[in-house]
């Protein structure tokens, strides 16, 4: 465990060297979140009664979504992993005495957690100094905040275990491309980076909450917005431990697989 | 121009040897930019209608914007890709050679992304013109030629800009993107519905909304006839661009790699 951890670390240290990029990306979420913002608030204007969930609740959403896309943004791929793949540089890592789908993981995690360290705070801040109903709800018991938390922790794992299923479907597929820009456009319709999964058509958002897309980012947004409670944070944090051990138990037997096909081909 | 066409044919050619995956991509791409066409109508299909404009004017808004500025990103792309062109210093190469700078950054490579979202672009707006949200007129197909291409000045003004901080900070500045992602992202309605405020910061400062919030208002019966000769007027924002540029370019100095 120890070697994964300072693994971690020593990417944790290098994403955050990146300071001025992180300021410059920083307005750009600003203002994204506030043009979102803006849109809504036309529309709560015009129609209060046909909003799915509350004008507070939504505001928050778009805001804290600013603030973390670096965690769970799908097009945050590594492309230098599936260059190592691609190349054969691979080989090199698997030299290394410790797993690779741990290695591979405590990389994806660091790396999002670094750009995510330097970004969100500013951002929570500006969304908190927008005046009410739009801006961003701080008035949030200890006990929603806790699991509000804790299923941010549970949305990384899933987004990074997907991240590596994909990164494993590299080792069987010449050009893994496809595979991940229809993934980036499943991760934006059905994880609620679109419009959140309340404003989706009935049927489809019901598809949308089971996938893994929806383990996402929509549990922790909706959690903290209040717009999601009780039984109903259970169901959704259940389904993202499930789509954790489903995602990391798939990755690591296609990872696998890989390996030994690399080793006999001869390296 | 010549050159340009040459360059793009050159493009075309490698970008085929390895069809299926460019095809995959141009797919994959054009289901980003539907995703984005889908928010829209999953919140008309709730609302009914989103700052007083139905689905048909909102797509017609939304494939001038797209066409624009892919139009701008087919011819600008390398200014898209300039931190790298300048780090890798492959300016010193194009210096050298005796052609103009800006047609040989133009044509750096071929992206499917641009080739995706023109022909959504296209269907959109063939969908919307035949759904018969406006009254057509020569006049007003007129402005709308007028919308999409000095649209197309503005958006490439906007790399331009880009391209000359390049040579300031020698990293892409992500703020651009505001501007260039963001506008083609947020054009999708038209800007009046963002508010007062934003809607007078793009007529006077960045003139997107000369070329969409009010010849679009011509366009559907609400504005007077000379809000469709408003386009041209925006073109005006390519000086302070092109002198931007050329101060960049007198800054240069190679990285030496």
């Amino acid at each position: 465990m120890k070697k994964y951890l300072s693994f971690f670390k020593m990417r944790l240290m290098a994403g955050l060297q990146y300071r001025t990029a992180a300021l410059a990306g920083l307005s750009t979420q600003f203002i994204w979140g506030g043009m979102e913002v803006l849109i809504y608030r036309v529309l709560w204007n015009a129609h209060p009664e046909r909003f799915p969930m509350g004008i507070e609740a939504l505001s928050s959403y778009i805001w804290l979504q600013q603030a973390f896309l670096t965690l769970f943004a799908m097009w945050n791929w590594e492309r230098d992993i599936i260059e190592s793949v691609k190349t054969g540089a691979v080989a090199y890592e698997l030299t290394r005495p410790a797993d690779l789908y741990g290695m591979w993981m405590a990389r994806s995690m660091a790396l999002r957690l670094s750009r995510w360290l330097l970004r969100a705070a500013p951002v929570i801040v500006l969304g908190c100094l927008i005046p009410a109903p739009y801006g961003l709800r701080l008035r949030v018991s200890p006990a929603v905040f806790a699991l509000f938390l804790l299923s941010s922790a549970l949305m990384l794992t899933v987004v990074c275990a997907y991240s590596l299923f994909v990164y494993a479907l590299t080792f069987h597929l010449t050009d893994p491309n496809g595979v991940m820009v229809l993934s980036t456009a499943a991760a934006d319709l059905l994880g609620g980076g679109i419009v959140p999964l309340p404003f989706l058509p009935a049927g489809l958002r019901r598809i949308a909450e089971l996938s893994p897309f929806g383990a996402m980012q929509n549990v922790p947004l909706r959690i903290f917005g209040g717009d999601i409670a009780g039984v109903e944070i259970a169901e959704a944090m259940g389904l993202q431990v499930l789509w954790s051990a489903v995602l990391i138990s798939v990755g690591y037997a296609l990872m696998r697989a890989g390996i030994r096909r690399v080793s006999l081909a001869g390296g | 121009m010549r050159l340009y066409f040459k360059f793009l044919s050159v493009h075309l050619k490698s970008a085929m040897t390895y069809k299926t995956s460019f095809f995959l991509s141009c797919l994959g791409h054009m289901l980003i930019t539907t995703n984005c066409f889908l928010g829209v109508k999953f919140l008309l299909d709730r609302f009914g209608e989103i700052g007083g404009y139905t689905m048909p004017e909102l797509a017609l808004c939304f494939s001038v914007v797209l066409a624009a500025s892919s139009l701008a990103e087919c011819f600008g792309r390398g200014f898209d890709a300039f931190a790298r062109i300048l780090r890798q210093a492959q300016f010193d190469r194009i210096l050298v050679r005796p052609r103009s700078l800006v047609a040989q950054v133009l044509c750096q490579d071929l992206r499917p992304t641009v080739l995706a979202r023109l022909l959504q672009a296209a269907a959109m707006l063939i969908w919307s013109v035949r759904s018969g949200a406006v009254a057509w007129t020569a006049g007003k197909a007129l402005v709308l030629a007028l919308m999409i291409l000095c649209g197309a000045g503005v958006f490439f003004g906007l790399f331009l800009i880009y391209a000359a901080l390049c040579f300031f900070t020698l990293e892409g500045l992500e703020v651009m993107n505001i501007f260039t992602d963001g506008a083609r992202e947020y054009g999708k309605y038209p800007f009046g519905v963002y508010g007062k405020g934003v809607l007078w910061l793009l007529t006077l400062l960045v003139p997107l909304a000369l070329i969409q919030h009010w010849p679009l208002q011509f366009l559907l019966g609400q504005g007077p006839w000379w809000y469709g000769l408003l386009p041209p007027l925006s073109l005006l924002f390519l000086i302070p661009c092109v002198l931007v540029w050329r101060l960049g370019v007198r800054h240069y100095r190679s990285t030496g790699s």
